[in-house]
């Protein structure tokens, strides 16, 4: 592992009096496939919200690629290179799949009302690339053959690939899912596995939220662990899953002599 | 004659009655999103019947107290019916339809109840029957009459009345649970069709006793009284967090207060530029300064983002 | 479908030039046609083709970006003050048309940009109420503003506003052109005609362009939308900005038209009633839009030349004042659209499936 692209510095984020968050730091390097696990409610999709410019972090911040991440908004940190998928699925569910993929390409494209309405040629070439790069991007999550279809009528699996494919087409150096095996059966989590793998191939560094320990344990090159708000442990699976502050953290207090 | 005192009075007195029509419309908004935009018709049917019906009593003899009594007391049911048809009829079939179909439906009815209220009641100003004889008294250099302080009086006393039942009853709890979350509120064995029934009843009755008020404090009604009237009511509910009583009624009574001390103070303050014909803009210049710096309104919950 | 007959031609791609061609003769000649029936009804065929202006023109704020606006016709009223400011006596100005409408256009847009700008973050709901306490006041400083310093003539309006002229050409007065005599509401039928076209066409672009699926993207999850690096507060603005200025440039050809302007025609219940076309006619959806438009601004009219000689045919004399039952039989139809077809007349197509799944 070589060149570091993100690193979070001391984040703290508070609700009220609740601490989601407090002094999480950690390292991703280029080119890795990151896990952050922790037990429901531990604070990784306050994280995620965090990095993704959807909360303000009270404390701390993050570097990309050695430069200050000052996103304070959600399009700037996607207009900065990182992109995500939504625990929640959230697509635009009355556009086609295509269309849904289209709108991802907005942030890397400029066509603006007076191309759209002159509909010149610079506007009409970019109007192709965008379409071309869109079904691309369908036939690499694997689901070219869906490209029509309203985005609210796919099935969950196939959903959850175009949220994928989505965030792909911003361009991101950092792409983030949460939770993307959720509600899969073995089948589907195994294809995603595959997907996942492809995309750290293609050159896309991966940061994982992940409930699914197999897929996590399989799939990524470090983890990070969150407990109420802290990190408790950050460091290869194998390691990770002997770490006693982890088991404690996910199946309570482990007598000394288990 | 002391005009910052004198314009506090007036000033109560329409807030009073913005409080009430504005809580026909912040409950309603509460539980099903609705800006019911008939409810300023609601207001002016209330006063209509009332005058139609103090007159019908009081050439049959009936004593003007008692036949006030009477006629507040059929105005109430009329608009009751009214509100309770109004849902029943206009908006129930709509509860899934897209958001903007209930509100071209409401302003359709707006129109509706107005041009068959011109068809009733003619298109001339009707002149409201003088119920009391009106005394006037002095305070501190501002006048202020009977009729305002029953008014307020009548005011705070039915608010009241409903903050009781809201809080202390039932059908209240339901209320609050279904504005709170209607379909956890359905799980949870609320009969929400009833709630939203109620809302629109009990608002109407606010809304008819608002008119009445109206009435006897202009002494003058006209078909087309209740739009404005509902527009400043429902800028009240917004201004004071939409969907909260207490805050309709605070809205109510701060939007009546901000504009008749503005319309006693504008000429000074831009130096004759401006006269109080420009009253009817305060509402809304304070109503966009409030939402652009507390967007939830005065007292509304500031919720935040989920993802 | 219920009409497959109409469904098929509208859908072949093989009937589709010979209906545009047809349907382009129809609207030149309609205008000569309803000279027939009086030069009122060309005046009403004027006024519906400027409420499609003015619908579509709102469409892009309420149908694309999903904004409820019910201020609209304030920036229609600021476009007409402009013009009849610019061109008229009161002020001694008479300025040509091509200064004053993109004039018009600019100050409404920066009246629109002024207003959205610090409430676009509102919710749907408030920023309804905000723009229409916006109309509002404009219309009550329109009304007012007559003095101490004499800038809108007040309640009285402003009279005597030029018409558009290019030249010695002018677009008020007959002119003949071989055989026919063209009158003034013939020629501003094909002025806005031309305008209308225009408008559709933009209207359609933007909705297929980058531009209009943002729109479409904000309208159906806004956090999606900013996650994918959408700039939903400028995109709002940009939606908001452009239907001002629609609004700004029919409020200008309005007060060309009619030579006349006064506060009144800018009240709530205009702002209102065009809404109502875009709702009504299916919101987001251009031929509905359209329909919406044609429908609200004709039944009206219609119904002022039904509703008088029906009563006498059925009671023998006139029972109810005309003006109250056709104010009544227009609101009853909203309420009646909404109840049976809450998606609008003519939805798009998705909605159209959307629905017929909800109901399934």
């Amino acid at each position: 592992m070589s060149q570091v692209l993100l690193e979070a510095r001391q984040v703290c984020k508070h609700f009220g009096g609740v601490k989601a968050l407090s002094d999480v730091s950690l390292t991703i390097h280029a080119g890795e496939i990151y896990g952050l696990i922790g037990p429901n409610g531990a604070g990784k999709t306050t994280f995620f919200n965090c990095l993704t410019g959807l909360y303000v972090p009270d404390g701390g911040g993050f570097e990309l690629a050695g430069k200050p991440l000052q996103a304070d908004a959600p399009q700037k940190a996607a207009a900065l290179g990182i992109a995500r998928t939504f625990q929640n699925i959230r697509l635009f569910a009355q556009m086609t799949a295509l269309e849904n993929v289209m709108v991802g390409r907005h942030v890397r494209t400029r066509a603006g009302v007076i191309g759209a309405i002159l509909r010149n040629r610079a506007t009409r070439e970019e109007e192709a690339a965008i379409r071309r790069r869109a079904e691309e991007l369908l036939h690499y999550v694997g689901i070219a053959d869906r490209a029509c279809d309203l985005a609210r009528n796919l099935s969950y699996g196939d959903q959850r690939r175009l949220e994928i494919a989505r965030a792909l087409a911003t361009e991101p150096k950092l792409l983030c899912l949460d939770e993307p095996a959720a509600g899969m059966n073995g089948a589907e989590t195994e294809a995603l596995k595959v997907l996942i793998e492809g995309i750290r191939r293609d050159g896309t560094t991966v940061l994982l939220i992940e409930h699914d320990m197999k897929l996590v344990m399989g799939l990524c090159d470090r983890l990070a662990v969150l407990d109420y708000g802290q990190k408790i442990s950050e460091n290869v699976p194998a390691v990770v899953q002997k770490d006693r502050r982890v088991i404690e953290a996910y199946l309570g207090e482990v007598p000394e002599d288990a | 004659m002391d005009t910052f005192l004198q314009q506090l009075i007036n000033g109560l007195v329409q807030g009073s009655i913005y409080a009430l029509v504005a809580l026909g419309y912040t409950m309603v908004y509460g539980i099903m999103g609705l800006i019911n935009f008939a409810h300023g018709e609601v207001v002016m049917i209330g006063t209509m019947v009332a005058i139609t019906v103090i007159g019908m009593l009081t050439n049959l003899g009936v004593p003007v107290g008692l036949a006030a009594v009477l006629a507040l007391l059929a105005a109430m049911l009329v608009c009751m019916a009214l509100g309770w048809s109004l849902e029943r009829i206009a908006y129930r079939p709509l509860r899934h339809a897209p958001r903007l179909t209930p509100l071209i439906t409401a302003i359709g009815m707006s129109i509706v109840l107005q041009n068959l209220a011109m068809i009733i009641w003619s298109r001339n100003y009707l002149i409201f029957p003088r119920i009391i004889e009106k005394t006037s008294h002095e305070i501190g250099g501002a006048y202020f009459s009977n009729v305002q302080v029953l008014i307020v009086l009548l005011a705070v006393a039915s608010m009241a009345g409903l903050l009781l039942l809201i809080y202390r009853t039932r059908l209240g709890m339901a209320m609050r649970a279904a504005s709170q979350n209607p379909q956890v509120a359905r799980l949870m064995g609320v009969n929400v069709d009833r709630v939203i029934a109620a809302a629109f009843i009990i608002g109407s009755a606010m809304g008819a006793l608002a008119g009445f008020m109206v009435g006897s404090y202009y002494e003058v009604a006209h078909y087309q009284m209740g739009f404005m009237l509902g527009l400043k009511a429902f800028t009240a509910a917004v201004l004071g967090g939409i969907g909260n009583l207490a805050g309709a009624m605070a809205g109510g009574l701060l939007l009546g207060i901000i504009e008749a001390l503005g319309a006693g103070y504008i000429g000074d303050l831009t130096g004759g530029f401006l006269g109080s014909h420009y009253q009817d803009i305060f509402a809304f210049v304070v109503l966009i300064v409030v939402l652009m710096f507390r967007p939830s309104g005065l007292f509304g919950e500031q919720t935040g983002e989920r993802a | 479908m219920k009409h497959p007959f109409l469904h098929a031609l509208l859908r072949l791609p093989r009937h589709s030039g010979v209906l545009a061609v047809s349907g382009s003769l129809l609207l030149l000649a309609l205008p000569i046609v309803a000279m027939w029936g009086g030069q009122a009804w060309v005046r009403i065929l004027d006024f519906a083709i400027l409420y499609v202006f003015l619908a579509l023109g709102l469409n892009i704020v309420v149908g694309f970006a999903g904004l409820l606006d019910l201020g609209y016709i304030a920036f229609y009223a600021v476009g007409a003050y402009t013009y009849a400011l610019l061109a008229s006596p009161h002020l001694g100005l008479h300025l040509p048309f091509w200064v004053i409408l993109p004039c018009g256009a600019m100050l409404a847009c920066l009246f629109g940009v002024l207003l959205g700008a610090p409430t676009l973050r509102l919710r749907g709901d408030y920023l309804a109420i905000v723009t229409l306490g916006f109309g509002e006041i404009i219309r009550i400083f329109l009304n007012n503003l007559n003095a101490p310093l004499n800038i809108t003539n007040g309640a009285q309006g402003i009279n005597l506003i030029d018409p558009i002229a290019i030249g010695a050409f002018k677009l008020s007065g007959r002119t003949d052109i071989w055989v026919y005599s063209l009158n003034g509401p013939q020629k501003y039928y094909y002025l806005l005609l031309l305008l209308c076209t225009g408008v559709v066409v933009i209207n359609f672009r933007l909705q297929h362009s980058r531009i209009g699926r943002a729109w479409q993207a904000i309208r159906e999850d806004e956090i999606a939308a900013r996650a994918v690096g959408i700039n939903t507060r400028n995109m709002k603005l940009l939606a908001f900005a452009m239907g001002a200025s629609f609004g700004g440039v029919a409020g200008g050809v309005y007060s060309a038209m009619q030579g006349f302007i006064s506060p009144e025609s800018f009240a709530l219940n205009e702002s209102i009633m065009v809404l109502a076309m875009v709702v009504l006619g299916g919101m987001g959806h251009i031929p509905g839009v359209i329909l919406g438009a044609v429908l609200l601004a004709v039944l009206p009219e219609a119904l002022r030349f039904g509703v008088v000689p029906v009563q006498q045919v059925l009671f023998g004399k006139v029972l109810v004042d005309p003006e109250s039952l056709r104010m009544l039989i227009f609101g009853l139809a909203l309420v009646l659209v909404m109840r049976f077809r809450p998606a609008g007349l003519w939805p798009s197509p998705e909605r159209q499936r959307e629905l017929a799944e909800a109901k399934s």
